[in-house]
């Protein structure tokens, strides 16, 4: 059979489905709740020369570039005479994986008629992985737990047991944490086992042809989409909290002909904090924020993510190196997205939504007997709650809504059977939407407190309480955000912290930002948001110039 | 006529209205468009027809079975009842703030579908249950005949009550419907401990809201088709097919709507699950293919798979998380779409995309010459000799072929820089395969491996698609049922009486209480058996007991089926083994040291319906002579080839016609692919056989 060109779109199509076979293997088999619950998690099919072909369209976008550049290391420190069948490798590191200790990335070669013909791999972040827990607190990696160099977890079909014991003696829930490895390399092999039967089918004998041919496609497409800007540098600036010092993010956008590149040169200096990002990490959603502004329904690839050239001076927040802390990096990465966007409004106006909430205001709780003799047994409970998305150019801005992560929230019901609390609140923030011609997303109040019996600590990871999301084109700025307590006690935003028994937290997340004039707003729409509460009657008057 | 059985089974769709005569075993079926303004007519006109052609009086009719889509209609064209919702002071946006999640990643426009209780209509008042069911804080009378005095005077034609906890302790939400049935007894009030008591809010109340938004619309329409059903005669009792695959009373119906939704895809897979019955398949994925859609259910033991919830009116491509997912039970499918009418274009990547836009009746496709200038599914079809153009819809609806080689070479052979025919290959294929790749991922998800399974297909579409997949599928047993173009009003003829009741209790293993586990069951059990009977009288019954059980930790449960006991202490070893060959045989392994919990329980009470008559598949056949051949493109071979054209209604059981070829009857041509042979049965379906496995017989 002579392939032809339907032929290898069928083939393409069909990695797709393969790779999403191998997100949903390891969805449904996974402990991690973020995993499950967020989809904190990335599968992909690659070729011998470790370029990624195809990515599974589910998975959270921290993970869409890193885990593409992944392979080529697993290739250089294994050695391509050491790849033998039956293998799988993986590691945690930051640098080398995904950005975090909390995240594995497991790669397994596949094998056809005894020939190598390319690697699957899959990434997730598993329940605990030793140190001080999830949290910013660390000063060096070392405290954040343990670091797998890139080594062999199973070595031609036989699982390293030591390497399986080292893990399972330094982290907390040691039988989900591998049970997740097992779900790692199990989800590998689903993928592998489909991809036999395509190279059965199509009588392929290796993937490098398909390969060429979809990163070659996918590639020029990307190509002409950057062609099609108009050339030019164009800068943003944007202030964040940070942990103990605010941190100004700053790009340079470079459009030349069918190149892009974004160079964060001017971003502030590493934190003693958790706060700090892995380079691989920028890049993946430096790469996502442009990419879903510019070539969104060109799939993931190393032909349609090459094309996005990122860079930061290495030392700098963004460009962290070894040994930096780095565990809760998803905060400043989440803000990427929005300094980017904001560059390229200057290039193309009218595609980037103004900023929003942005980064995810996980909350990581620790209940705790208040009577340590008292039997009650400790849980660890992990939410995920969104402030609201910046307003589009043609469109509102979505409230409470996860953006750029792709995670869920768990229901209030369902979280409360996890541990000893009870949330009394979860509720959009009536005015914390910033006001504009189209409003941004409105953030959200979450009530939380202990049951009788339990305090609880928490693990702050929270943004934009000092710095709001701010509009575009006389858009106003969304709502900042606040911790406290139920009898006014300011809490910080980043860091562990009681709640004591008794008492309850209040988190107000804060809203996206506002765009185009207000005062442009259709006054029926202005009055439907006062009625409905989505805006407080100070902006209606004062923003949006409404007579009562 | 006095002793016959005349059984009427009518399923209303967006299109046609179908009905399916059973008088003594002989079925006679119909067609009429569905009316939209009177849907009751189409019925009546439906049923005045099949009783024509079965020569009967409509009084003969001993009972008739209806399932309709009009209200999953109503919810998506949001046509319901104005409604109030109430719940839980903290908790007015659960319904607006959904998942948090953007089911679409890459769309910087995304829009997400509005509730269907805008947030001015969404009242809290302030009370609480805890996760364990106590009652923290009680309603405050004054607060609540204030709130109650306020809604009656807002003119809501509907009330919808979810509060949080409340599948624990319904007494807060019943307080409140008590207190309308005082103030406004007119009112209908419908609570989420009721229509749904599941853990997990923001399901609950999306269906409590749901169920109320449509009640009052369903309740005043089976009113009128019982009323006129009776003017003309029709006097026997009147059923309605629910979402989950059994008959429920009217006036359950109109109580709990919501549990119609899907009554008319349910039908769909009682019809194929009933020939997997008789064959004695117990591995078999249903394939239903029409205009717009493509369904897949699996059936295994005879019985359609169902879940205890869904997603309705997805409106983004049919994308996962872009509708209103509700709690309510269901039978089980995997939608699609992919359909006859789905419109094929050109990315910039030059692949060939195909749906699910689709170009519905109307132009319709470009073959139809009524002005569709797209591309679809159908005009491949046509261009590769799978249909025949004069033949369609039994010539009803004459096929165009220049049309539709201009529409396939403007859209996607000049763009892709390929030829007509290769562009209409890559059409048919790219659909194939997604079909094929939705099929697989469902039955991985239910950890099963495909190849195994047996398919059997209906709608429209099926048959000219049915074979191809099964070759990508290495599916080697293929099932064509006679009467398909009507499987769901069919289908309803052989639904037993059934009632799924549900409720949320949580329990750790290590916390396991047997006296809990008993009273619950005993009440849920009752309380399907009381709606059972509704509809059936005293009749014999089987009881089937789904615990919902996950690890700890783990998001999301799977059904473990239990048996329907007293349970004493020393059984929470049962539960641990059941549970974890439930585990293991969905993922491949178990996991030690974790804990085990059960999240929601569920009872389904039926009626036992009378054993299927066992029907031995003929798996070879004798080769029939071929006195017609016509050319079709053979999609694994990637040519044309010469195919035995034979019509349906000649073939006699254990006539094999070896493919290629087709099968042609009014409603559809079935393909017969170079690999396969089909074989007519004893009960008029046609089996097609991979040749592979002939050769080993």
């Amino acid at each position: 059979m002579t392939l032809s060109n339907v032929d290898y779109q069928i083939m393409w199509n069909r990695l797709v489905a393969v790779v999403e076979e191998q997100a949903t293997t390891l969805i449904r088999t996974a402990f991690s709740t973020s995993v499950r619950e967020a989809g904190d998690l990335s599968a992909g099919v690659f070729d011998c020369r470790g370029r990624m072909i195809a990515q599974a369209v589910t998975g959270t976008p921290g993970h869409v570039n890193a885990m593409a550049e992944s392979v080529p290391h697993f290739i250089e420190e294994i050695g391509s005479d050491n790849i033998c069948e039956g293998d799988v490798y993986l590691t945690n590191d930051p640098w080398k994986g995904t950005g975090h200790l909390h995240d594995f990335t497991m790669v397994s070669p596949a094998f056809y008629q005894g020939k190598h013909v390319g690697f699957f791999a899959a990434t997730a972040h598993v329940v605990d992985i030793g140190g001080r827990g999830y949290g910013p607190d660390a000063n060096e990696v070392y405290e954040e737990g343990l670091l797998v160099p890139i080594m062999k977890f199973i070595d031609r079909g036989e699982v390293n047991k030591g390497l399986v014991n080292i893990i399972r003696n330094n982290v907390r829930e040691q039988d989900q944490v591998i049970g997740d490895l097992y779900s790692l390399a199990a989800c590998n092999a689903a993928g592998d086992a489909r991809l036999m039967d395509m190279m059965n089918e199509f009588n392929l004998l290796e993937l490098e042809t398909l390969s060429d041919f979809i990163i070659d496609n996918s590639r020029a497409a990307t190509l002409a989409r950057i062609a099609a800007l108009p050339d030019g540098t164009y800068h943003n600036e944007m202030m964040v909290d940070g942990y103990e010092a605010a941190v100004d993010m700053r790009v340079a956008l470079t459009i030349a002909g069918d190149t892009l590149l974004a160079d964060f040169a001017g971003t502030s200096g590493p934190s003693k904090f958790g706060v700090n990002v892995p380079m691989v990490y920028t890049r993946a959603y430096a790469c996502y924020g442009l990419k879903c502004a510019i070539a969104p329904d060109i799939p993931n690839n190393t032909g349609s993510l090459k094309p996005f050239d990122v860079t930061a001076p290495e030392g700098c927040i963004l460009n962290a190196p070894h040994p930096a802390p780095v565990s809760v990096r998803h905060v400043l990465g989440h803000f990427v997205p929005d300094v980017v966007l904001g560059a390229l409004h200057k290039c193309i106006p009218g595609v980037s939504p103004a900023e929003g909430a942005s980064a995810l205001w996980n909350v990581l709780l620790s209940a705790r007997p208040t009577d340590p003799t008292s039997g009650l047994r400790s849980s660890e409970i992990l939410m995920f709650n969104s402030g609201g998305m910046g307003a589009r150019a043609t469109l509102d801005g979505l409230s409470a809504t996860a953006f750029p992560s792709g995670v869920s929230t768990m229901s209030a019901e369902a979280t409360e059977h996890v541990g000893p609390l009870t949330i009394w609140q979860k509720d959009l923030l009536e005015g914390s939407g910033g006001s504009g011609e189209f409003r941004g997303g409105l953030g959200q109040t979450i009530v939380i407190s202990a049951n009788e019996g339990y305090e609880l600590y928490f693990n702050a990871m929270f943004d934009r309480i000092q710095f709001p999301a701010r509009g575009r084109e006389q858009g106003k700025n969304g709502g900042v955000g606040s911790v406290m307590l139920d009898d006014g006690t300011v809490l910080k935003g980043k860091g562990r912290q009681l709640i004591p028994a008794g008492r309850k937290l209040i988190l107000q997340l804060p809203g996206g930002g506002g765009y185009g004039d207000p005062k442009k707003r259709p006054e029926a729409l202005v009055r439907a948001d006062l009625e409905a509460g989505y805006i407080t009657q100070d902006q209606a008057v004062n923003d949006y110039c409404l007579t009562l | 006529m006095t002793q016959q059985q005349a059984r009427v089974g009518v399923d209303i769709g967006g299109t046609f209205t179908d009905i399916a005569l059973d008088l003594n075993g002989t079925l006679f079926t119909g067609k009429v468009l569905t009316n939209y303004h009177q849907p009751e007519q189409a019925i009546l006109d439906g049923i005045h027809l099949v009783c024509e052609r079965a020569g009967i009086a409509e009084t003969d009719i001993t009972t008739v079975i209806h399932g309709t889509t009009l209200v999953t209609n109503s919810l998506i064209e949001r046509r319901g009842a104005r409604t109030a919702f109430i719940t839980t002071d903290g908790f007015r946006d659960v319904v607006e703030m959904r998942t948090e999640n953007r089911f679409e990643q890459y769309d910087l426009n995304l829009t997400l579908p509005t509730p269907l209780v805008k947030r001015t209509d969404r009242y809290t008042v302030k009370e609480r249950v805890s996760a364990s069911g106590d009652v923290i804080t009680d309603i405050d009378p004054s607060e609540l005949a204030a709130l109650v005095e306020r809604i009656v005077a807002e003119g809501y034609e509907a009330i919808a009550v979810g509060f949080i906890h409340s599948y624990a302790n319904d007494v807060n939400e019943v307080t409140v419907q008590k207190a309308f049935a005082k103030a406004a007894p007119e009112l209908s009030v419908s609570i989420s401990s009721h229509v749904s008591p599941q853990m997990r809010e923001f399901q609950r109340f999306n269906t409590v809201i749901a169920n109320a938004y449509v009640r009052p619309q369903v309740a005043a329409y089976l009113g009128r088709l019982v009323e006129r059903l009776k003017a003309t005669g029709v006097t026997c009792p009147v059923f309605m097919m629910h979402s989950a695959g059994g008959l429920i009373s009217v006036d359950t119906a109109s109580e709990f709507p919501v549990r119609l939704l899907e009554s008319g895809p349910a039908g769909g897979a009682i019809f194929a699950a009933k020939f997997a019955a008789s064959y004695g398949e117990n591995q078999v994925v249903s394939f239903d293919m029409g205009g717009t859609t493509a369904k897949i259910c699996l059936i295994e033991d005879g019985k359609p798979k169902t879940a205890n919830t869904f997603e309705v009116a997805r409106t983004y491509r049919f994308a996962k998380g872009s509708g209103m997912p509700l709690s309510t039970p269901v039978v089980e499918m995997v939608e699609i779409g992919a359909g006859g009418g789905s419109i094929a274009h050109v990315d910039d990547m030059k692949q060939i995309r195909v749906g699910p836009k689709s170009a519905a009746s109307e132009p319709g496709p470009a073959c139809y010459q009524r002005g569709g200038q797209h591309p679809t599914v159908t005009d491949a079809n046509l261009l590769l000799g799978r249909l025949d153009p004069d033949l369609f819809a039994g010539g009803d609806i004459p096929l165009s072929v220049p049309l539709a080689g201009e529409a396939m070479t403007n859209k996607v052979a000049s763009v892709a820089g390929l030829d007509q025919e290769q562009a209409a290959f890559g059409v048919t294929e790219v659909v194939d395969e997604n079909m094929a790749n939705a099929a697989r991922v469902h039955t991985v998800e239910n950890g099963k491996e495909i190849g195994n399974f047996a398919m059997i297909a209906f709608g429209g579409g099926a048959p000219l698609h049915a074979c191809r997949l099964c070759e990508k599928l290495s599916m080697d047993y293929l099932v064509i049922p006679p009467g398909a173009g009507v499987g769901s009003a069919i289908g309803f003829l052989n639904a037993p009486f059934s009632y799924e009741a549900t409720k949320g209790m949580y329990q750790r293993l290590t916390e396991f209480d047997p006296q809990r586990i008993n009273a619950l069951l005993s009440s849920l059990r009752a309380e399907a058996l009381e709606f059972v009977q509704r509809g059936a009288g005293d009749i014999d019954t089987t009881t089937r007991v789904q615990a919902f059980m996950r690890y700890t930790g783990q998001g999301g449960e799977i059904a473990i089926d239990i048996d329907y006991k007293d349970y004493v202490a020393s059984d929470v070893e049962t539960f641990r083994t059941q549970f974890e060959a439930g585990y293991h045989r969905l993922f491949g392994r178990t996991i030690d040291g974790l804990g085990i919990e059960i999240t929601n329980w569920s009872i389904t009470v039926a009626s036992t319906l009378a054993p299927v008559e066992p029907i031995t598949l003929r798996r070879s056949g004798k080769q029939i002579a071929i006195t017609k051949t016509r050319e079709f493109f053979d999609a694994a071979l990637r040519k044309v080839v010469t195919a035995a054209e034979v019509q349906r209604h000649t073939l006699q059981p254990g006539d094999a016609v070896s493919g290629p070829a087709v099968i042609v009857e009014d409603e559809t041509s079935t393909i017969v692919t170079t690999g396969y042979t089909v074989v007519a049965q004893d009960d008029k379906s046609m089996l097609l056989v991979n040749k592979k496995i002939m050769g080993a017989i």
